[in-house]
């Protein structure tokens, strides 16, 4: 056998045996890794809703996490961008980076909607572009659809100690809790926005983060371009808190 | 005069010797992959904002490290010269793809945090170095220890590193696991609880953005090769 015969037949026994392995090891762990991917999201929606929760969300397992999203919010439904719902639509598989890509009407936004004692939250996702990639994240909104309870964000890759503080420095996500999305002057949603220099008008604005005015932005037109596609839906809730079905 | 030769050779080798305790040792100090040698410091530089990200991509790098050195070296009679590099570079990628896969059913938030930098592994030069220089001459025993003290040559930088970046970065230690201990800044409950105290003392520091960056991986490595070599006289002047 001559040199390179041998180079080839040594080349494909690698390669088949390397593909066998990992394609096995795949196949075992592709359902828990598909789970712990579901869960993972499950936290970061009820991470938005912040103190409102019992337990704060770090605190909870993963079994209690899921309970919360089969008890408390069994009325989470999807919507369309006319405000309708639209039906047999598990709301936690909309996967916004899909619909971002499709044309606007066909287009299916999650509507969380979580109830403890009483009262009502409802919560939105909304996805956006950052400095580097892409930024996402929850809003949670308190039962008089208007008040921002809380937020959560997280991004894909933007610089730690800067754009990544959307995630990381919870005195700036906090400061989101207790603003306002509704607008007085014109009765429309228009969102928060992130101030660069420091919020000027308390109610529907925040201070920027220095250092990351691209990824602050970002946050801002994410916002804004939410509350935009979740308006209908929002004003028929604030109207009779009900939705009608497609 | 064959058989004193032949017990000679055999008690010359024991299982864990002078030899292999060398293996262990020497990443560690004298010939450090990071501080002596200057490989990996990409991801050093990377992935050190926090302490734990860094233990795991420091098991990570071990295991990646061992496994490669033995599996080259148990193929290295076998390896044609021409796709040498090439055969090296499957084993690295084969077992970073395994660390990928396992985390990832296992410890989902910890693949989230650290994404891109466990695939980096595959390039990170200590591995491929390794294997280039001990695995392909050695036998798979030895190459096997020399992976695991390469692996904790790096890993011992990189926490030690992680450490101080998230403790003056972030104010904590082990943040993201359950025993996350808030140490300095405003609300410090960890330095109340141990010590029982009022730890108001504590507050007055805010924050260091720049420990959260990159750069200051750089400063405090630089500063760990000064305080080496300050020890180590004889790593001075190896250029």
């Amino acid at each position: 056998m001559n040199e390179n015969t041998k180079t080839l037949i040594f080349v494909a026994i690698m390669c088949v045996v390397v593909a066998a392995l990992l394609a096995g090891l795949r196949g075992v762990t592709y359902e828990t890794a598909i789970e712990n991917e579901k869960i993972f999201n499950q936290r970061a929606i009820l991470l938005a809703l912040g103190d409102n929760l019992p337990t704060p969300v770090d605190a909870l397992s993963d079994e209690e996490v899921q309970n919360i999203f089969q008890e408390q919010m069994k009325s989470s439904v999807a919507v369309d961008v006319e405000g309708e719902v639209i039906g047999d639509i598990n709301p936690l598989e909309i996967r916004l980076d899909e619909e971002r890509k499709k044309d606007l009407s066909e287009r299916k936004f999650p509507l969380f909607v979580y109830e403890n004692s009483g009262e009502k939250f409802y919560i939105i996702s909304m996805r956006g572009n950052g400095l580097w990639d892409e930024i996402w994240g929850n809003m949670a909104l308190e039962s008089d659809v208007a008040t921002v309870a809380g937020v959560s964000f997280d991004h894909a890759g933007e610089t730690p100690g800067l754009g990544a503080e959307i995630k990381d420095n919870k005195n700036w996500v906090n400061q989101f809790s207790g603003r306002s999305v509704l607008s007085d002057y014109n009765g429309k949603y228009t969102g928060v926005i992130v101030r660069k220099g420091g919020a000027k008008d308390k109610k529907y604005e925040v201070d920027g983060l220095s250092g990351a005015t691209v990824t602050a932005d970002g946050v801002t037109d994410m916002i804004q371009q939410y509350m935009s596609y979740y308006e209908p839906t929002l004003q028929k809730l604030k109207a009779d808190g009900k939705l009608g079905m497609k | 005069m064959a058989e004193t030769l032949e017990t000679k050779k055999t008690a010359a080798e024991p299982l864990f010797g002078k030899k292999e305790r060398k293996l262990i040792v020497d990443p560690l100090n004298d010939n450090n992959p990071i501080t002596v040698q200057v490989l990996g410091i990409c991801s050093a530089l990377a992935v050190t904002s926090l302490l734990y990200p860094s233990i795991v991509i420091s098991i990570a790098v071990v295991f990646v490290c061992a496994f490669a050195n033995v599996i080259t070296s148990l193929l290295r009679n076998n390896i044609p010269k021409s796709v040498r590099l090439i055969v090296q570079l499957v084993v690295i990628a084969t077992l970073v793809t395994v660390v990928e896969l396992v985390l990832k059913a296992f410890s989902y938030p910890v693949y989230k945090n650290l994404s891109v930098y466990i695939g980096l592994i595959i390039t990170n030069c200590i591995v491929m170095g390794r294997l280039e220089a001990f695995a392909m001459a050695n036998k798979p025993w030895r190459s096997f220890i020399d992976g695991i003290g390469n692996g904790l040559g790096y890993g011992a930088i990189l926490i030690i590193v992680a450490f101080f970046r998230e403790l003056f970065g972030k104010g904590t230690l082990f943040a993201g696991t359950p025993i996350a201990m808030n140490i300095i800044g405003p609300d410090s409950p960890a330095v109340d609880y141990w010590l029982n105290t009022n730890a108001e003392w504590l507050s007055w520091y805010s924050n260091n953005n720049i420990a959260v960056l990159p750069a200051a991986a750089m400063f405090i490595i630089g500063i760990l090769i000064w305080v080496q070599r300050s020890y180590n006289q004889k790593l001075v002047d190896v250029s």
